[in-house]
């Protein structure tokens, strides 16, 4: 019987033929935890007996969520993390490096067929390398660390084909928004998600990254996209490592296949509180926002700071919106600035801050006041995210964030990028 | 295990960042602490409205969000017995088994606030005292069972250095 990717990954990774909801014990490939779920791991870790993780070349955390420390108790959890790394003798990437889902791939440890577990949803990112990657609590990774595996319920697979070309001025962003609102924040709930399609196959992995990392918010466990020329380019600018892609067979079963036409999709615009009250962005133009943020582990790559530059080169963000630009990580941050992307955003009026998560979850970075609205090109917009149960949150593409900061009101990009 | 207690009742979607905000989950293991502040930006009283026992009774999507494991632990040292909702978001449903709490799938709709009830997760079954009626329960995996049997994935790796989750020939 034909296989999915997910299938055909946990099948390679636990020596056995597995199918949707058959339950398996498999091998992991690599292990990631960040700060806001490491210090709890480690903990778990001691409690159950552990000693040694049992391969430290398979195992990295990432101190990105705060970073730098904000307070004490922060400081003294990043503490424990680097002391445990060091033991361990794990790779622990400190402040400013980078938001794990940016950093992970970069090591170029992670790729085709691999089976990757993060103590993160948004570990369902490395999706767009062809890899099974998925987000876990931080229990499962201390048992992973110490076992090296973990145990899995085989999704059935959702495949969503996504037809035509995208529209000038009309990103991955808009498209994952898109389908979400559609498909709503439990529409594939359980589901590893194959996302295919030649508007999928035109995308650059940076935006490829974006639809994955997104997959989470409509519930889902992973989201795959097969590899192509795409992909084994920008791995081999990662890393010597030879994967073998995974395809899933002609007769794999899904659970279920939708097909979305993108070509006329317009900038779309996720409104407060929930990801999927998604509207168009012409239904929401005018809205004043306070504050915009370009950035996060869904949008603060070249590509995105690059889009964010081409709008807001040689013109002046509004003096009633403070624009916060956080880059996924140090690498993205030297190429932005051997670009002059840097220097155009901060010469716009741009507080650029540490590689990481910036102010995407609230605890520290740009905490929004009472009834002021952000603009984010983040991948949640919950009531409370960013650290204020009193602000609003609207969740867009980087061009959007960027035309939004200009006029100080949500904003069609597609003004600022005709007249250029 | 027989477990008794009044219903407060939630919506569908109830996300990590309700049940415990990222603001205070980066600064502390102290989960005791962490509990005073569950479900705040929904009910700023919530902490102090739960005697010990109590159930969270919620829509669908329970949980949807990040991996914080510390939204289960939060939930259990706010002396929650256990979660009923429609549907579960998958990662906070492996968190909840794995730190031993229960997690009881059933039509909600049938529970009102302030409902007096009794989960019998043994039987598979709600006792719901002051409406007097029943209500089914759907089962657990196997593996999750033999998890939570163990008292979470804590004390299964404690009592057998590893996974054992092969179903028991009998
Ligand atoms: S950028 Fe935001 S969503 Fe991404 S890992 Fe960091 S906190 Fe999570």
């Amino acid at each position: 019987m034909g296989q999915t990717i997910a299938e055909k990954i946990l099948s390679a990774h636990s020596g056995q033929e597995a199918y949707a909801h058959d339950i398996v014990v498999a091998r992991v490939d690599f292990i990631m935890g960040q700060d806001g779920t490491s210090p709890l791991a480690i903990r778990s870790f001691e409690e159950m007996g552990g000693r040694r993780v049992f391969d430290p070349e398979r195992v990295a955390f990432v101190i990105d969520h705060s970073a730098p420390s904000p307070s004490e108790g922060v400081s003294n959890l990043h503490q424990l993390m680097r002391r445990f790394a060091r033991e361990q003798g794990i790779h622990l990437y400190d402040i400013g490096e980078g938001v794990c889902h940016q950093v992970v791939p970069e090591s170029g440890r992670v790729g085709p067929g691999s089976l990757v577990i993060g103590a993160d949803s948004h570990t369902c990112t490395y999706g767009a390398l062809n890899a099974l990657a998925t987000g876990v609590g931080s229990t499962d990774l201390a048992a992973a660390m110490i076992s090296g595996q973990m145990w899995f319920k085989v999704p059935e697979t959702f495949r969503i084909v996504c037809r035509g070309t995208l529209p000038p001025g009309v990103y991955a962003k808009d498209l994952i928004l898109y389908l979400i609102g559609q498909l709503t924040a439990d529409g594939a709930t359980y589901m590893a998600v194959e996302f295919a399609g030649e508007a999928i196959a035109q995308l650059s992995m940076e935006g490829r990254f974006t639809v994955a990392n997104m997959a989470v918010e409509m519930g889902a466990k992973a989201g795959l996209m097969e590899a192509d020329d795409k992909t084994l380019a920008w791995l081999a600018r990662h890393t010597r490592r030879q994967f073998v892609p995974v395809r899933p067979d002609e007769d794999a079963r899904y659970a279920r296949v939708a097909e979305y036409d993108v070509s006329r999709l317009s900038p779309q615009v996720a409104c407060p509180h929930r990801v999927d009250n998604v509207r168009p962005v012409e239904e929401v133009a005018g809205t004043p926002v306070q504050q915009a943020v370009i950035g996060t582990c869904t949008n603060g790559r070249l590509e995105d700071l690059r889009v964010a530059a081409r709008i807001l080169a040689g013109r002046r963000v509004h003096r009633d919106v403070r624009l916060v630009v956080a880059p996924a990580s140090r690498q993205v941050y030297l190429e932005a600035m051997r670009e002059g992307i840097i220097q155009a955003l901060v010469e716009s009026g741009a507080a650029v801050v540490t590689p990481g998560c910036g102010p995407c979850v609230g605890t520290h970075n740009g905490i929004p006041a009472d009834g002021e609205n952000v603009i984010s090109t983040a991948n949640r917009n919950f009531k409370g995210r960013m650290g204020n149960n009193k602000a609003f949150i609207y969740l867009a593409s980087p061009a959007t964030v960027a035309a939004s900061a200009l006029t100080g009101k949500i904003t069609d990009p597609r003004h600022f990028l005709e007249s250029r | 295990m027989l477990l008794k207690g009044k219903a407060h009742k939630f919506g569908d979607d109830i996300n990590t960042d309700y049940i415990i905000s990222g603001k205070y989950k980066f600064k502390t293991l102290d989960m005791d602490e962490l509990a005073r502040h569950v479900m705040e930006d929904l009910d700023p009283d919530f902490y102090h409205k739960i005697a010990p026992g109590d159930f969270i009774v919620a829509g669908r999507n329970f949980g949807c969000g990040s991996s914080r494991e510390q939204a289960p632990l939060a939930i259990k040292h706010a002396r929650i017995s256990a979660v009923l909702a429609k549907s579960f978001a998958r990662i906070f449903y492996r968190n909840a088994i794995n730190t031993g709490l229960p997690v009881v799938e059933c039509d909600t709709d049938q529970i009102d606030p302030g409902d007096e009830l009794e989960v019998d997760l043994k039987a598979g079954l709600i006792t719901n005292r002051t409406k007097a009626t029943t209500l089914p329960i759907k089962p657990l995996p196997p593996v999750m069972i033999k998890i939570l049997n163990d008292g979470g994935l804590v004390a299964h790796f404690r009592k057998h250095g590893g996974f054992r989750l092969e179903e028991e020939k009998e």
